[in-house]
């Protein structure tokens, strides 16, 4: 190993017995990125920031919560008030939560436009299918844990919902609450699911989705496979090392993240009641229940769908199917082009919809329902999955702009 | 691409309309906490301590903790904000939270629910909920013990503890049509019909004072955490500056 490496000294002593300048080469120093990664492409690298801000906070306000059904409440208070800086610690954690949502969302956008999800790309976009299921889990399992009015009866509903499995709806519920209600057992589980059992899952899929993106290489917003055209020593002539180049780069879009950041955590850590619901101030309480149940921001599109199908069951099915679609996606598209820059019209006004639909849902799935919100919960929904049994379609036989050999 | 993202842009505004309107409520009015303003602040404190806490705990709060931010010292803590005692009769010391006596069981008889603790109120309600639900007691003899509801939260529980204050209104209605052919009166007005101790002008500063102080309690480093913020967003600028010298360095030899 240390002959194929040429290192010496301490490095060399370690390259023998481990590969870390291989990794180091493998992973930043020698992993050549297209040099036209544009703003699309600072999110890959935010999420990971934020992921890292959410283990660091965590562990700190672990060191001070209590996962139990009569202090849970009261020691999120004590956090904010008696704790040195716990009130950071806490609004990091809360904004970060939201924000990695927020990143995470532009991040399959960009997937979305540039077709980084098509061959040979399909694993990745898997994998981060998976990160993306996992997150939820992990979001909805974290906000129980302030234990206030929303927590509870958020929880609640959405427990309720495997009651619509046939046959063995009402055990399932009982089994995922260890009660009758959401109560301390349900706590304490989801405590341990939301610090120990969900992130070794996430950290471990993050590891697989940079392991498969390091092998296959990345996508561009050309959508041109840059291995194509490389010098006589193997680099790409499109592509520059990840280090310096993209860490440099990158490291402009964290700060500039952060300044947005710190105005959410400094200034208004409530955002208008979107990032920590108002009714959350108000310890749970299983006798009385809220005049508005709502889930989160970055649940409502799919709670609209949910609630935009008269039928409990097939609502429930509906929604988990507005995430299956996703996990096919790769499927779905059948055209030849990547990138959007070439590809057809038609994609683009599915694209459109695809935009409105979810934001439609978004919003709607934030209010209470009624008639005229449901038709266009509905409207919205058939917009939802209309993207991608359109893209089925139009993507055949697309008619596409000529891909250039080499990135614009 | 620009002309999509134009009809995008069209077809979400609508909905953006669609905030729900709400119940009519009266008084109706806004308010502005200004968190540099401790004076405020302290004589919100005196009166909470005087007529709310026999009743609502700010079990989350401790009382040396108010004073320190608000600028009281802790010998007129003890004098003027601490009445309660311990179980061997001494008073509750300055470093404990602020917890009242009244037992829940006799709550829950007295007034139908268990009085809320308000440590948080001013977060879940709103300041200005809190502004108009303290000034909207009116007399109403159809509740048996009470003698008033309230024109912000219809049939609630609370007696007017502070109509020695402010004294006993009655609503002036009008008429309105509910938009399905029917009318209901909704309440436009007040009208003292037995003065308080204060005129109306004192009342509404009085609590505005009380409202600030209870915004205060629900988030105590409320400006500890804006003024770390102006720090942090400066100092993360002037990073930004030297982040982006330091890409456009590195970046001249990519073409």
């Amino acid at each position: 190993m240390s002959e194929d490496n040429n290192t010496k000294g301490l490095l060399g002593w370690i390259d023998a017995r481990f590969p870390l300048s291989k990794m180091y080469d493998e992973h930043l120093g020698k992993y050549y990125a297209p040099k036209n990664f544009n703003f699309w492409y600072f999110f890959g690298s935010l999420a990971l920031l934020v992921l890292v801000l959410q283990i660091v906070t965590g562990i700190f306000l672990t060191m001070h919560y209590k996962p139990d059904g009569d202090m849970a409440f009261k020691s999120v208070e004590h956090i904010m008030r008696d704790v040195d800086w716990g009130w950071l610690i806490r609004y990091l954690h809360s904004t970060g939560a939201s924000a990695f949502f927020i990143v995470v969302y532009l991040h399959m956008f960009r997937a979305l436009i540039y077709g980084s999800y098509q061959k040979p790309r399909e694993l990745i976009w898997l994998f981060g299918m998976f990160i993306f299921l996992a997150l939820m889990a992990e979001a909805f399992m974290g906000y129980l844990l302030p234990w206030g009015q929303m927590s509870y009866w958020g929880a609640q509903v959405i427990i309720s919902l495997f009651g619509a499995v046939p046959i063995v709806g009402d055990e399932l519920t009982l089994w995922i609450r260890g009660d009758f209600v959401v109560s301390d057992a349900t706590l304490n589980r989801f405590f341990a699911l939301h610090v120990v059992a969900v992130p070794i899952v996430l950290l471990m899929l993050v590891v697989m989705h940079i392991i498969a993106l390091h092998g296959v290489g990345s996508n561009n917003p050309d959508g041109i496979d840059i291995k194509k055209t490389k010098d006589a020593n193997g680099v790409p002539l499109d592509g520059i090392p990840f280090h310096p180049y993209y860490s440099v780069k990158d490291l402009v879009g964290v700060v500039v993240f952060l300044i947005l950041f710190s105005v959410v955590v400094f200034f208004m850590p409530e955002m208008g009641g979107y990032f920590l619901e108002y009714a959350n101030f108000v310890p749970a309480n299983q006798f009385k229940t809220p005049e508005h149940i709502a889930p989160v921001w970055y649940f409502t599109p799919f709670y609209a769908i949910l609630r935009a199908v008269p039928d409990k069951l097939l609502g429930v099915i509906a929604m988990f199917s507005a995430i299956v679609v996703l996990f096919l996606l790769p499927w779905f598209d059948r055209g030849k082009v990547r990138s959007i820059r070439y590809r057809s019209t038609s994609f683009k006004w599915l694209l459109a919809m695809l935009i409105v639909s979810f934001v439609g849902l978004g919003y709607l799935g934030a209010l209470p329902s009624t008639g005229i919100r449901t038709l266009f919960a509905q409207i919205f929904s058939v917009g939802y999955f209309g993207f991608f049994v359109g893209l089925w379609f139009i993507s055949k036989n697309e008619i596409t702009k000529p891909v250039p050999e080499r990135v614009q | 691409m620009r002309k999509i993202l134009i009809i995008v842009a069209a077809l979400i505004a609508p909905t953006m309309g669609w905030a729900a309107g709400g119940a009519a409520t009266f008084p109706n009015d806004k308010i502005e906490i200004d968190w540099d303003d401790k004076a405020a602040m302290q004589r919100g404190a005196r009166t909470y301590v005087n007529y709310c806490m026999s009743c609502h705990s700010a079990e989350f709060s401790r009382y040396n903790r108010v004073g320190a931010d608000l600028g009281i010292a802790d010998d007129l803590v003890r004098d003027n904000l601490i009445f309660t005692t311990d179980i061997h009769g001494e008073q509750t010391k300055v470093g404990e939270l602020m917890k009242n006596t009244m037992n829940t069981a006799y709550a829950e008889e007295a007034f139908g629910v268990v009085p809320p603790d308000l440590s948080l109120i001013a977060r879940s309600r709103g300041v200005n909920w809190l502004y108009n639900y303290l000034r909207g007691f009116y007399i109403d003899e159809s509740r048996t013990g009470l003698g008033v509801n309230n024109g912000v939260f219809a049939n609630v529980g609370m007696p007017h503890v502070l109509a020695e204050l402010q004294g006993l209104q009655i609503p002036k209605y009008r008429s309105e049509s509910d938009g399905h052919g029917g009318e209901h009166d909704v309440i436009v007005g007040f009208e003292i019909i037995k003065p308080g101790s204060m005129s109306k002008s004192e009342y509404d500063n009085t609590i505005h004072d009380l409202v600030a102080f209870l915004d205060y309690v629900a988030e105590p480093y409320k400006q500890t955490r804006r003024n770390v913020g102006t720090g942090v967003i400066i100092f993360l600028f002037g990073f930004l500056i030297l982040a982006y010298m330091l890409k456009k360095e590195y970046w001249k030899d990519v073409h």
